[in-house]
């Protein structure tokens, strides 16, 4: 492959001209057809499609995109450092604002790593309680970022009102059980903080009875609707090949057609007691990965259905698990769990302190727009925000 | 047909919009200032101190051991322990704080005071209209303005105070009774003393007795 040529009028932002035909199997780089000079746009901070503060710098040939330049650490909050200055428990609290609409699934991403690092185990009661919380999270998750994606494309709010709506439902449910409707705090390393009651398992089961419904007329609203199939199919596509090589994971890594799913792959917890399916995409659109997202709700309120149905009485904390004077032995761990957005991941490397020496997270958001200017280029400017808004990232996880 | 799904979904809003007129449950907002949702029972918004009895000084369950201040991942609790000591609730001389602040403009409403707390002494508020225009001084909690009693705990989270006031009771009843079992010894080993020191008294009362012989 000969090196591309550098365009005119430019700052080289070295990611387009990178040869990458060692198996990259990148996009050929588009160069501008007519006459004139490129138009350089910087999209966001500010720009109200990026769910926060994020830039894309794009270089516009017409309305092609023919470079785009992620800037994101508008939202760098010191994350890990703030960790490893910070007892293990203290640390709980502050993965609730990792992935704000996600709070439990942080939650227990980081409770698994530290269980793995010490070893401990966690009882049947608290492991159900964390897969029906994780689920509800997840169709939460998902029917928000449809709403957001429809939104993005013009839908003046109302699939993102309907999304809302359902959502405020999880939500008082969460506020209820763990007294906060987002920073949940909820998960110990050997457990979860407070029980289950009867009344909370009675609104959530409430909840998921009404879910298929909402799923339903959503779908009605949304699937076979003309003016979002025109913008959805074809666009944006993800080739297989670049989303294992560039390590995407979640719905957009199975909207392309590759089979991964954490929950089938590793049986963290105990899925492997629920039968569900793991929904693949054909063609790696953004048609597909909203696609995803539905059918993900459809076998998340399956999984909550078979969890609420066998779920034991018992205790909710391991009785060898300590709040106060946790010191693990010194070694390493790594535990990851399907997020509602991907492979959430906390690396954790432990000296005998009661500080962790090495605090790291593996964002799933940060790692699933990596490949934003691959999927970008050739599309033109509305594309970019409905394929960014595909994505689903929330900031507060890409800057930490 | 084109346009079929576009219908399709027109129909599902009219639906709605139609249904919000006769379903309460299809109206899901409320007119915030005026109409209220009461907060859930377990809902926490920043914490507060405990008292017992009428006066707030004397009633503060903290006995400044600064668990919190420790373990608190923000940092907004400043506590400076008391030089002399006053009786908590089951009567033991403890410690109290001269000063406890929190800067609930940094709490970010984790509720780990709570957890890690051994005396029941602080809790989490519900209330949430807090807005000030003063953002150092309004903002920084001092522990008069903290302290509440009891009963305002017990209203707002009645199963959870109900609980705490059980356990309480029992230790306040454990300690009581250990004291009166010690009490109890004490007495039976002064009686027993002072009979150990009769018995052995009379032969040295006899002694004299014998050497004024």
């Amino acid at each position: 492959m000969t090196a591309p040529t550098v365009l005119t009028g430019l700052p080289d932002s070295g990611l387009a001209a990178t040869d990458h035909s060692d198996g990259w199997n990148r996009p050929p780089i588009i160069e501008p057809d007519g006459e004139g000079e490129l138009l350089e746009v910087a999209m966001g901070p500010h720009h109200p499609s990026t769910h926060g503060v994020f830039r894309m710098d794009v270089a516009l040939d017409g309305e092609r995109v023919i470079r785009l330049k992620p800037v994101f650490g508008y939202l760098h909050r010191n994350h890990e450092k703030i960790a490893e200055g910070a007892s293990y428990l203290a640390s709980m609290p502050y993965t609730d604002r990792l992935d704000y609409f996600c709070s439990l699934t942080n939650n227990w991403a980081f409770a698994l790593s530290v269980e793995k690092l010490v070893g401990q185990d966690v009882p049947e009661r608290a492991e159900y309680i964390r897969v029906i919380l994780a689920e509800l999270t997840r169709i939460q998750n998902h029917a928000s970022t449809i709403g957001f994606l429809t939104q993005e494309m013009g839908a003046s709010g109302t699939p993102l009102m309907y999304a809302f709506r359902e959502r405020e439902k999880i939500l008082d449910l969460f506020e209820e059980l763990t007294g906060s409707r987002m920073m949940c705090n909820y998960m110990r390393f050997g457990g979860c903080r407070v029980d289950m009651s009867a009344a909370h398992l009675a609104s959530a089961r409430k909840i998921v009875a009404g879910l298929p419904g909402f799923i339903d007329e959503f779908e009605a609203l949304l699937s076979t609707n003309e003016i979002l199939m025109a913008r959805c199919q074809g666009i944006g596509k993800l080739r297989p090949e670049l989303a294992i090589n560039a390590g995407i994971s979640g719905p957009m890594l199975r909207a392309s057609g590759v089979d991964y799913d954490i929950r089938k792959v590793d049986h963290y917890g105990i899925y492997d007691r629920f039968k569900f399916r793991v929904p693949l995409g054909d063609h790696g659109d953004v048609y597909d990965r909203y696609m995803v997202r539905v059918l993900e709700m459809r076998e998340s309120v399956t999984i909550l259905e078979q969890a609420l149905k066998d779920i034991p009485a018992g205790p909710i904390m391991d009785p060898k698990s300590k709040i106060r004077g946790f010191r693990p032995k010194p070694g390493e761990a790594y535990g990851r769990i399907e997020a509602p957005k991907g492979e959430l991941g906390f690396y954790l490397i432990s000296d005998g302190t009661p500080n962790p020496y090495r605090y790291r997270v593996r964002p799933p958001s940060l790692i699933n727009l990596t490949v934003l200017e691959d999927m970008c280029l050739g599309e033109s400017v509305a594309d970019v925000v409905v394929i960014f808004g595909s994505v689903d990232i929330v900031l507060g996880e890409v800057d930490r | 047909m084109l346009g079929e799904g576009i219908l399709k979904g027109m129909a599902e809003t009219a639906k709605n919009f139609a249904g919000s007129f006769v379903s309460k449950e299809r109206l899901t907002t409320v007119e915030y200032p005026e109409e209220r949702i009461a907060p859930a029972e377990n809902a926490r918004v920043f914490p507060f101190l405990v008292y017992d009895s009428e006066n707030w000084e004397k009633g503060l369950r903290c006995v400044a051991c600064q668990i919190c201040e420790k373990e608190c991942p923000p940092k907004c609790i400043y506590i400076d322990k008391s030089k002399d000591k006053k009786p908590d609730y089951v009567g033991k001389q403890q410690f109290y704080p001269t000063r406890f602040d929190i800067d609930i403009s940094v709490c970010m409403s984790c509720q780990i005071c709570v957890e890690v707390c051994p005396f029941e002494a602080i809790k989490m508020d519900t209330q949430f209209e807090l807005a000030t225009d003063d953002r150092f001084g309004g903002l920084l909690l001092d522990r008069e303005q903290l302290a509440k009693s009891n009963e305002y705990y017990h209203e707002l989270h009645p199963t959870e105070a109900a609980e705490v006031d059980a356990r309480l009771a029992e230790e306040k009843a454990k300690v009581e009774a250990k004291a009166k079992a010690t009490e109890a010894a004490a007495a039976k080993a002064a009686a027993d003393a002072a009979a150990k020191t009769a018995a052995p008294a009379s032969p040295t009362q006899a002694k004299p007795e014998g050497g004024q012989d």
